[in-house]
């Protein structure tokens, strides 16, 4: 049951379901309901981190009064982005906000274009001269280094710019969304089944999290009950996806400081579990296997051998990693207090994933909520206290350990699994629901609503990025900005899902 | 130090000659009859148009596809043998007559050298991360004296991904610009930067690769396995010999 509110309530509502910033602020998001003659509305979503549940409440702006709202960032510091982002997408005016630069379209579009209003064609070829103002700090000494939107490596596109004080980075801004498609409205008027693809295409490294989260919203919609071979095989994907990614990750965290023994390896494990992958899902991302409803093939006793034997000589990989890592100090002098994200700010920004659990906020959708087969392992999600460059590291090693013995888990559970059905029969119409699965980044939260059709009216896919970039940027300052690429990747944040 | 150095050499060579078959259940090329009483509904479940029915059969533009699957599962509805997903990867293409490369591409190694600039245009990021599995030990791109660049002013070729967006509209074309001439080649890698259908058309979405700037070659694929994207390179280097 959602709540509705008007604008002047939300004050004070957030304040109380953020329980005084204890509850993260999981997701906002706008929504036109003008056609309905409702008016424009806000969703806000707090995860009630005492009860284990989502609190949501919904703001209905009059159709006919002023579209602008208090804005919630002072109270509640991770709205600051998702309050620019429903700006930009509805004109929906957040009074108060201390940063009211646009968020996700640039300097080709023009003032007053709000592209997800249901009046805006999808196609709508809208060509302006908007201001995008970067901030940079002034001072006598203080001087400016630009980086992007392309980057030297094989990076995905963002604009950095540094305020120096010498070495020292003194202030980050960051210009993201360069990768941004229109996915929400892309997938506007298609069935759950015709969107697929595209929600798979969200993001490369996270393609199952999009997909699954995408699946939950859906399956809550319509109350459709997944098969348990389904629930196990998901649960499967989900954990080697997170392997993938992690071990990746260990390859890539060296490369910020030229440990190329480490990197070598790392590239190695990780196309070792990627070709894994292939033979599992017929793609290297793990793409087309998961729909609404269940899964698309299943796993055969042959590939159980292959993923027992895969898991086994990547596990021994890692360890041989964590050997390295620890073995050589020049690499442990860079990597400890560096990037110190604190546990009070990971809190403030509402972050998810590696980068909450390595600065002491312990939460995870995995044990938080109840999906796929997690109540049915064994297992302790894990911890680190120091919120550095080194605790991320230590944090993806012993997720790892984590996944590793999940796997096995979840291998036995498939072989004793005796119904055999993979997909439940699925028909769609009116409805509206929430999904959410822990990717290798963290949390990825869906929420979709369908019309009488069965046809997507609007999705909201925030992936786990999306809390956790701002935190970079408080992360590197007064670090020198040749540990930039460390820290950075330390966070390893995609661009795809946050542009969306 | 040591442990270091022990672990190195507890490996063996991983590098291997380039297969374009993968594992059995690749979604790779599309083989198979279509029953002419199927062919309008499996063009139909593509979601980006791709399939299309000619006559009495089929075709597939792999410059769109998605290799996902969805015409195989709806020919699988019929009775009778049907269309499947071989694991044989697509091929890429040279723009110039539409000219397929084969696999002799992989087997002359010497005398090649070609100097790369990644572009992500506004991909999922799927490409990108194959391109960077490129450089290890498996694939080991240096072999081949291919080397990717951190600047366009370096680069032979324009390795662009992801369909073009509206805020990288200005950086694809501005990267363009700034290879050094005449011989500037660019590739559209993967089905957005071929084709440009992934997402349909969006206000944030410009198109493929080539509504910006000159394409001389396409790489099928979503993502390009890594072999796929090799034998690309391979085949730009060589025509890239030839020019000089």
């Amino acid at each position: 049951m959602i709540t509705s509110i008007t604008p002047e309530a939300l004050h004070d509502t957030a304040e109380m379901l953020s329980a005084n910033g204890r509850h993260p602020l999981t997701a906002m998001f706008g929504r036109d309901e003008t056609e309905s003659g409702v008016g424009y509305t806000i969703y806000c979503v707090f995860e009630n981190i005492d009860e284990r549940r989502m609190d949501v409440v919904k703001v209905v702006f009059d159709p006919n009064g002023h579209l602008e709202y208090d804005s919630i960032t002072p109270i509640v510091p991770a709205a600051a982005w998702y309050e620019r982002e429903i700006r930009d997408m509805f004109g929906l005016d957040p009074k108060g906000h201390p940063d009211k630069r646009p968020l996700v379209l640039h300097e080709s579009f023009p003032e007053g274009f709000y592209p997800l209003r249901k009046v805006i064609p999808k196609n709508y070829n809208a060509r302006g001269n908007r201001d995008f103002k970067i901030r940079t700090a002034k001072g006598e000494g203080l001087f400016e280094v630009p980086v992007g939107p392309i980057h030297a490596g094989i990076i995905e596109p963002g604009h950095f710019r540094f305020s120096q004080a010498g070495e020292a980075m003194l202030q980050l801004d960051a210009k993201l969304f360069f990768t941004h498609r229109g996915i929400e409205k892309a997938v506007e008027g298609k069935t759950p089944y015709e969107a697929m693809h595209i929600v798979e295409r969200i993001c490369g490294a996270c393609s199952i999290a999009n997909t699954w989260s995408f699946c939950q919203a859906v399956e809550m919609a319509q109350e459709i009950k997944v098969p348990r071979k389904a629930e196990i095989i998901r649960t499967l994907l989900m954990e080697l996806e997170r392997v993938v990614n992690h071990v990746g990750d260990l390859g890539n965290m060296p490369a910020g400081v030229g440990f190329n023994p480490a990197i070598s390896l790392g590239g190695r494990l990780k196309e070792q579990a990627t070709r894994l992958c292939e033979a599992v899902a017929g793609n290297r991302f793990l793409r087309g296997v998961i729909v609404p409803g269940g899964v698309r093939q299943d796993v055969t006793p042959e590939l159980i051998a292959k993923i027992r034997e895969v898991m086994t000589g990547v596990s021994a990989g890692v360890m041989d990693l964590k050997d390295m890592f620890d073995e050589q100090e020049s690499f442990q002098n860079r990597i400890n207090t560096t990037g110190i994200v604190r546990r009070k700010t990971a809190i403030d920004l509402a972050m998810v994933g590696v980068g909450a659990r390595a600065s002491g906020f312990a939460h995870d959708s995995r044990q938080d909520f109840d999906y796929g087969v997690y109540r049915e392992l064994d297992y302790k999600i894990a911890v680190q206290e120091t919120g550095d460059v080194a605790a991320r590291l230590q944090e993806r090693i012993d997720e790892l350990a984590v996944s590793f013995r999940m796997i096995e888990q979840l291998l036995v559970m498939l072989e004793e699994c005796k119904d055999n059905s993979l997909k439940a029969d699925v028909t769609f119409g009116k409805g509206e629901g929430w999904g959410i699965s822990e990717s290798a980044r963290g949390s990825n939260f869906h929420y979709a609503v369908l019309d009488e059709e069965g046809r997507i009216d609007r999705l909201f896919a925030r992936s786990a990025s999306y809390p956790n970039w701002p935190a970079l940027t408080i992360a590197v300052q007064g670090d020198i900005i040749p540990d930039f690429p460390l820290i950075n990747k330390s966070f390893e944040l995609c661009y795809a899902c946050i542009d969306r | 130090m040591f442990k270091v150095l022990q672990r190195i050499f507890k490996d063996k060579i991983a590098t291997e000659a380039i297969s374009t078959t993968g594992s059995d259940r690749l979604r790779g090329k599309i083989e198979g009859s279509c029953p002419s009483d199927m062919l309008a509904q499996c063009a139909a479940s593509c979601p980006v148009g791709a399939f299309k029915a000619s006559g009495e059969d089929y075709t597939v533009d792999y410059k769109h596809c998605l290799f996902c699957g969805k015409c195989v599962e709806a020919c699988a509805a019929s009775a009778g043998e049907g269309l499947q997903h071989s694991s044989k990867d697509v091929m890429p293409f040279m723009a110039e007559a539409c000219q397929e490369v084969t696999e002799e591409v992989f087997k002359n190694k010497l005398g090649r050298s070609l100097h790369v600039r990644h572009l992500d245009a506004g991909s999922c990021n799927a490409c990108d991360f194959e391109m960077g599995a490129l450089g290890n030990s498996y694939y080991d791109l240096h072999r081949y004296g291919i080397a990717f660049v951190a600047s366009p002013r370096h680069a032979d070729l324009l390795m662009v991904t992801g369909v073009v967006t509206r805020n990288l509209e200005q950086a694809l074309r501005m990267s363009y610009e700034a290879m050094p001439g005449p011989d500037r080649m660019v590739m559209a890698c993967g089905a957005c930067a071929a084709g440009g259908d992934t997402y349909g058309e969006t206000y944030a979405i410009v198109g493929a690769a080539d509504e910006v700037v000159p394409v001389d070659i396409y790489v099928p694929g979503c993502p390009p396995r890594p072999s796929q994207m090799i034998a690309a390179l391979l085949a730009a280097a060589d025509m890239m010999r030839e020019k000089k």
